[in-house]
């Protein structure tokens, strides 16, 4: 779960890190009330998406008559899809500096990882990599401030001051990070204001599978409603936006029939993996599911292992009886209770493929409205 | 010899009573592995399956000791379950559930790795020496002994290819699911070098997905420490970025883990990549000539 810039940095203040003075603001209105309290300040869109900068959702203001007029006009945008409902209003930072600091989660060597680099301010993929700073912490042993020396040293470039404020930082940062298990914690830029470091920017991420161990977070969603629908159903799912509706059961099936669709020239509608195991009744509320994309053409791959064919089929007739499936579709079925599974679909009029590459090139030709292969 | 699990490999089933527990336990019973007894904290002295079940690993390790433990175990309480096998002996830990809290995984890598304890996933469909033992949900069917190792990110996926290669007449030796997760126990890397090693085993599959950097990990240490043939299939081509594609790992950031850069890495090492699943029979069979 991603949060709000103003929510990183609310969660920065609790644990004593650095951060501009700010107000939110729901309203141009509210913005320049804040700007009346704050001086020059700095208006940012709170949205999810990245490089909200470049899309205009940043803006500058003297005055509170400015502060309005700015925010007026970044409440009208749309950045990368996502309306403005919030902008953050802060002071102004004369910045003479910008580091960037982050710890993530290093998959290969199975640990956090501080990150942390003289270049901040920029998209932290275009920062070279000699001069980023990796250093593993051993999570058993926490972050010991021998860690932070090192780091500091790598960096390399940090005057006296700038050092000693970082060793302060980077403990909390950690603890925040720990306590409320961050897949990532990231300052950028990590600005050097007036002899002092402070967070401009916050950028938080929480393991959703966590999230449970902390009810005090506040929860935030940047899935559309039938992705929303989808969590609630402990379903993993994806809005593609193409013509064929995809189910499969596994991840790595599934995307495999994505990838398949789309080389044999279709598009599909979205990735909906229903997972291994699954009953009668989730079957049939992933495959409802489905038929919210409105699809051109519904594809249905099963390969069964735990998953049996035939419940697969009974959730599919009894969806297609109680919602009426009006459109074409195509099943492949195979494995655990097939024979059970085919019957239970030849009663309703569907002969099952038998290989994910048939079933595939059938549907790819129902869509482009093409005769059934 | 096959690798990781053998037919004389004792095995432990933690939350041995619960519906997926039970079920799984008849169906590796069904298969020949050699399931010695299930933990399920106070239900000791019940039999599942003809099973016995403890109380705890340590008093299950006194009875009947094992070398392997798969664990049932609802993801909220599988760190708890994980450390105490660790503790108590157990070399190679199977961990099937998904959403295990990530801080836990790392938790869980940090402690095996200090006692050298080899984990398998989490969620992972576990592994399976074909003939011989399967610690893990596979089905029993489509796993036949044979030349080619199988080493897989994706459980279902794994299946479908284990399939097709044994419709083509390829049998496997070993097949291990890494894992979906962004922290899993073994790597490529890992599991290939044993690979190298394994008399049995003749080529390599090796199936990935979007995500991370395992893939261009692995075709470093091919190109540089394998004599042995591999093979692969990336799935994900067609995945927009940023969006998490079932698996937990399977996402692209911040320009990371795309399916062209695995590919291009592979390719570079002198891996054949399939575009198609139903393609790696014909690359097996043509790296087997070699």
């Amino acid at each position: 779960m991603k949060l709000y810039e103003y929510m990183g940095k609310e969660l920065f203040q609790q644990y004593q890190l650095p951060v501009p003075r700010g107000r939110l603001a729901e309203s141009a209105e509210e913005a320049a009330q804040a700007a009346a309290e704050l001086g020059e300040v700095v208006i940012k869109a709170q949205v999810l998406a990245g490089k909200r900068g470049k899309g205009g959702g940043i803006g500058f203001a003297s005055t509170p008559e400015e502060a309005r007029r700015e925010a007026r006009r970044i409440f009208g945008l749309i950045l990368q899809g996502n309306p403005v409902h919030r902008v953050l209003v802060e002071e102004k930072l004369a910045i003479q500096q910008e580091l960037y600091l982050a710890i993530a989660v290093d998959g290969s060597a199975r640990c956090p990882v501080i990150l942390a680099s003289m270049d901040g301010g920029m998209d932290v993929e275009e920062v070279p990599p000699e001069r980023m700073v990796r250093f593993p912490v051993d999570i058993n042993l926490g972050l010991q401030p021998f860690m932070a020396r090192e780091v500091c040293r790598r960096l390399g470039e940090l005057a006296p001051p700038q050092q000693k404020q970082l060793l302060e930082l980077l403990p909390k940062l950690y603890r925040l990070f720990r306590e409320l298990d961050a897949e990532l914690v990231e300052i950028n830029p990590l600005a050097w204001v007036g002899e002092k470091l402070v967070a401009a920017d916050a950028k938080i991420n929480i393991d959703d599978d966590a999230l449970e161990r902390h009810p005090q977070l506040p929860r935030v969603t940047d899935k559309t409603d039938l992705e929303q629908k989808a969590q609630e159903l402990d379903l993993a799912y994806v809005e593609l936006g193409g013509e064929i509706a995809v189910m499969a059961n596994g991840a790595g099936i599934t995307m495999a029939t994505l990838d398949m669709v789309q080389s044999f020239g279709g598009s599909p509608a979205n990735f909906l993996d229903c997972g291994g195991g699954a009953g009668v009744e989730r079957t049939a509320q992933a495959l409802e599911l489905l038929l919210g994309t409105n699809p051109r053409v519904i594809l249905i791959n099963i390969f069964g292992g735990i998953t049996r064919c035939d419940v697969v089929a009974e959730a599919f007739v009894k969806v297609k009886e109680s919602k009426g499936i009006d459109r074409p579709v195509v099943f492949r079925l195979v494995g655990t209770n097939e024979d059970r599974g085919r019957a239970i679909l030849e009663g309703v009029g569907i002969k099952a493929c038998r290989t994910m590459e048939e079933a595939v090139r059938q549907a790819v030709a129902l869509s482009r409205g093409e005769a059934e292969a | 010899m096959a690798i990781y699990v053998h037919r004389h490999t004792r095995v432990l089933v933690q939350g041995i009573t619960g519906r997926q527990g039970s079920f799984h336990t008849a169906q590796m019973l069904a298969y020949g592995t050699r399931i010695v007894g299930g933990i399920s904290p106070g239900k000791g002295g019940q039999k599942v399956e003809g099973v016995p079940v403890f109380n705890t690993v340590f008093e299950a390790m006194e009875v009947q000791p094992a070398e392997a433990s798969i664990l049932f175990i609802p993801a909220p309480f599988a760190r708890d379950a994980a450390m105490e096998s660790i503790a108590a002996g157990i070399r190679l830990l199977v961990l099937i559930p998904e959403h295990i809290p990530l801080h836990d995984a790392m938790e869980i890598m940090a402690y095996a790795g200090r006692h050298n304890v080899v984990v398998v996933g989490p969620n992972t469909f576990g592994l399976v020496s074909s003939g011989q033992c399967k610690v893990g949900i596979m089905p029993n069917d489509y796993f036949v002994p044979g030349p080619v190792g199988v080493v897989s990110r994706s459980g279902t996926l794994c299946y479908e290819i284990v399939g097709t290669l044994a419709a083509a007449g390829l049998g496997t030796s070993t097949v291990i699911g890494l894992g979906g997760d962004r922290v899993v126990g073994l790597s490529f890397i890992d599991v290939l070098q044993r690979f190298e090693e394994d008399e049995e085993t003749a080529a390599v599959v090796l199936v990935g997905e979007i995500g991370g950097s395992a893939e261009e990990e692995a075709a470093r240490f091919i190109a540089a420490s394998m004599s042995k043939p591999v093979v692969a299939y990336i799935a994900g081509r067609s995945a927009p970025p940023g969006k998490r594609m079932g698996h937990a790992g399977a996402i692209i950031e911040r320009g990371r883990g795309t399916f062209e850069s695995k590919v291009e890495a592979l390719e570079m090492a002198g891996v054949p990549v399939a575009n198609l699943p139903q393609e790696l029979p014909q690359l097996v069979k043509a790296a087997l000539k070699r």
